[in-house]
């Protein structure tokens, strides 16, 4: 038996087998293709079309075909996606790891290569197991703030995400049809041919310590162990201190209107009191009738309107709905010369003085609809410093870096 | 499901000759160039700012798990198993095994907040307290494994009360 020989002695688990691999193949093929997509909506949402200061990967070339006008409605759109991007992925690490470790002495199979389409395929699967580990870590590190990867996060995990997906699809095609076949032929491999199981099964395998449908236990407890102590940072209140382990969970930030959670503080950001105070503060609109300049007790004198929306992160946290309160931005687009209906697109400039998103643009459907808000007050208080005082802005489904806080100009008009 | 006699058959098709280079099937040989076409078109892209670097964490990654992480928890658990061996309960390797495992990818999970090193610019950036990570990461470590250590007391005490005295 030449596979059994070339099979290394030291993975000895009773475990390995057709059966567990696709078991867990299955898993992943469902969860990365749900991961994928929301990833490529997540680019979508940020409108990287639009305007330059929203495209973090504006070398993308055709993988930016699929991109459209990101909807206002649902306005929890974005909340939905990227929670479950974010939060999916860290539920999948576990069974990632299972499957990676289910596969692992195939590694170090010999001959490494028994035809040229065979070590192609092998080559392939290093840009697979590469790149899932590098899609996994850069995301898993982002959402926790520790930027050590070699680059901005965005054009690392989306290129990455292409690269990783190319072989994904490959590696579906050629192994879905045995992975079903393998679920729905035999249970935990029985009756298997010898010398197919033997390319998962280890030849001598130690007694086992648990049975294969404990172990597969085992990784759905670590999934749910990981969802469980994630999941709640979707949501403000006592769901949020179900997150214990993860950024943004625990208690809210605050008991008070402004005790939701925050991305960037106003110090972070370079943001202080002194130049957002009543008399240093202007907010400069600029549009075909020219500029208008406006004083936050001008801005409150207007028309105000309410809406509750929450704030969704690219980070995959979001809270629940507050209680906005502000002027419509298309009634900003009036002041300076254009119909509610026909106001076009703005670029809105924040006080901060760094930051990846302190300029972004938003797009006519956007600006049209009547729950975007210039916000002056949340929950019936003046906005706090840090959640954008003297005015934000607020858009229905769209993701939260782009709801520009401590706003200075609004540019109306083509982009 | 697909069924693909091509591939098969083209590798049965030239098992006989041994001494020549195979090609397979060249169904797959399709599908691979098309995988790596476009990974190529992505990866350009990826490589384009620091192109060491970036090759580096991707093979990197793969390298780290398969030859660090992997062998290391591995013979982690070859040496709970053998523990419990030598004790005469091999089974009962579950109940630290468990524990350990949801224990261990906590921490792998979660390693940047649990060892303190994003605590400052965690503060900095959203207002919050990045302290207090590691304490509720070893509180939950602490459940899990008192948990499985009170599953095993009593899984062991119904054995006791179970076996007929004569068997002592």
């Amino acid at each position: 038996m030449a596979r059994s020989t070339s099979f290394p002695v030291r993975w000895r688990s009773p475990l390995r087998g057709p059966w567990f691999t696709s078991a867990l193949g299955v898993v992943l093929l469902a969860g990365i293709t749900v991961l994928f997509v929301t990833g490529l909506l997540s680019y979508a949402a940020y409108n990287p079309d639009l305007s330059p200061v929203n495209d973090k990967t504006p070398d993308k070339g055709l993988l930016g075909f699929y991109l459209f006008s990101w909807p206002t409605g649902p306005y929890w759109l974005y909340r939905l996606t990227q929670g479950v991007h974010v939060t999916l992925g860290i539920t999948l690490v576990p069974v990632l790891l299972a499957k990676l470790w289910s596969v692992v002495p195939r590694l170090f199979q010999l001959p490494p290569a028994r035809s040229v389409a065979h070590a192609l395929e092998r080559i392939s699967l290093l840009l697979l197991v590469g790149g899932a580990l590098f899609e996994f870590t850069t995301g898993v590190l982002n959402v926790q703030l520790d930027y050590v990867f070699p680059g901005s996060f965005y054009p690392l995990h989306f290129y990455g995400a292409w690269v990783f997906f190319a072989a994904f699809v490959a590696h579906a095609v050629l192994k879905v049809p045995a992975a079903l076949r393998n679920l729905r032929g035999l249970r935990e491999d029985e009756g298997l041919p010898r010398e197919r199981a033997g390319q998962l099964r280890a030849p001598h395998p130690d007694p086992p310590t648990v049975s294969r449908r404990g172990a597969l236990w085992l990784v759905g407890g670590g999934a749910l162990l990981l969802f469980g102590t994630s999941a709640g940072r979707s949501f403000d209140g006592p769901l949020r201190r179900t997150a214990v382990l993860t950024p943004h969970g625990g208690a809210d930030p605050g008991s008070g209107p402004g005790g939701f959670q925050i991305n960037k503080t106003a110090a972070y950001v370079g943001v202080t009191a002194r130049e957002t105070s009543g008399e240093a503060w202007r907010l400069v609109v600029t549009g075909r009738t020219g500029i208008v300049r406006l004083s936050r007790a001008e801005l409150l004198a207007l028309d105000l309107h309410s809406s509750a929306l929450p704030i969704a992160c690219v980070e995959g946290w979001s809270t629940s709905d507050q209680w906005w309160r502000g002027v419509r931005l298309r009634d900003v687009a009036q002041l300076v010369g254009y119909d509610a209906d026909t106001a076009p697109d703005v670029l809105v400039e924040s006080l901060q003085s760094h930051g990846a998103f302190r300029r972004a643009a938003l797009r006519t459907n956007q600006v049209r609809d009547a729950r975007s808000l210039l916000a002056l007050e949340v929950n019936g208080e003046p906005l706090t410093l840090d959640h954008g005082y003297p005015a934000r802005v607020i858009v229905p489904g769209a993701p939260g870096v782009l709801n520009t806080k401590w706003v200075a100009r609004m540019t109306f008009g083509e982009l | 499901m697909v069924n693909r006699p091509g591939i098969g058959s083209a590798l049965r098709h030239r098992s006989g000759s041994s001494k020549r280079i195979r090609i397979g099937s060249p169904l797959q040989l399709l599908l691979l160039a098309c995988s790596f076409a476009l990974a190529g078109y992505a990866g350009m892209r990826l490589l384009a700012d620091d192109w060491f670097q970036v090759a580096l964490w991707f093979v990197g990654a793969a390298l780290v798990h398969d030859l660090v992480l992997l062998p290391l928890y591995v013979a982690a658990d070859h040496a709970a198993v053998r523990a419990f061996g030598a004790l005469g309960h091999r089974a009962g390797a579950m109940y630290v095994r468990v524990p350990a495992a949801f224990s261990g990818l906590l921490l792998l999970v979660w390693f940047p907040l649990i060892s303190g090193q994003v605590a400052d610019r965690y503060r900095s950036v959203a207002g919050l307290s990045g302290d207090g990570f590691a304490a509720r990461w070893l509180l939950i470590t602490a459940v899990l494994f008192g948990g499985s250590a009170l599953l095993l007391v009593l899984r062991l005490r119904s054995a006791t009360k179970a076996r007929p005295p004569a068997a002592h």
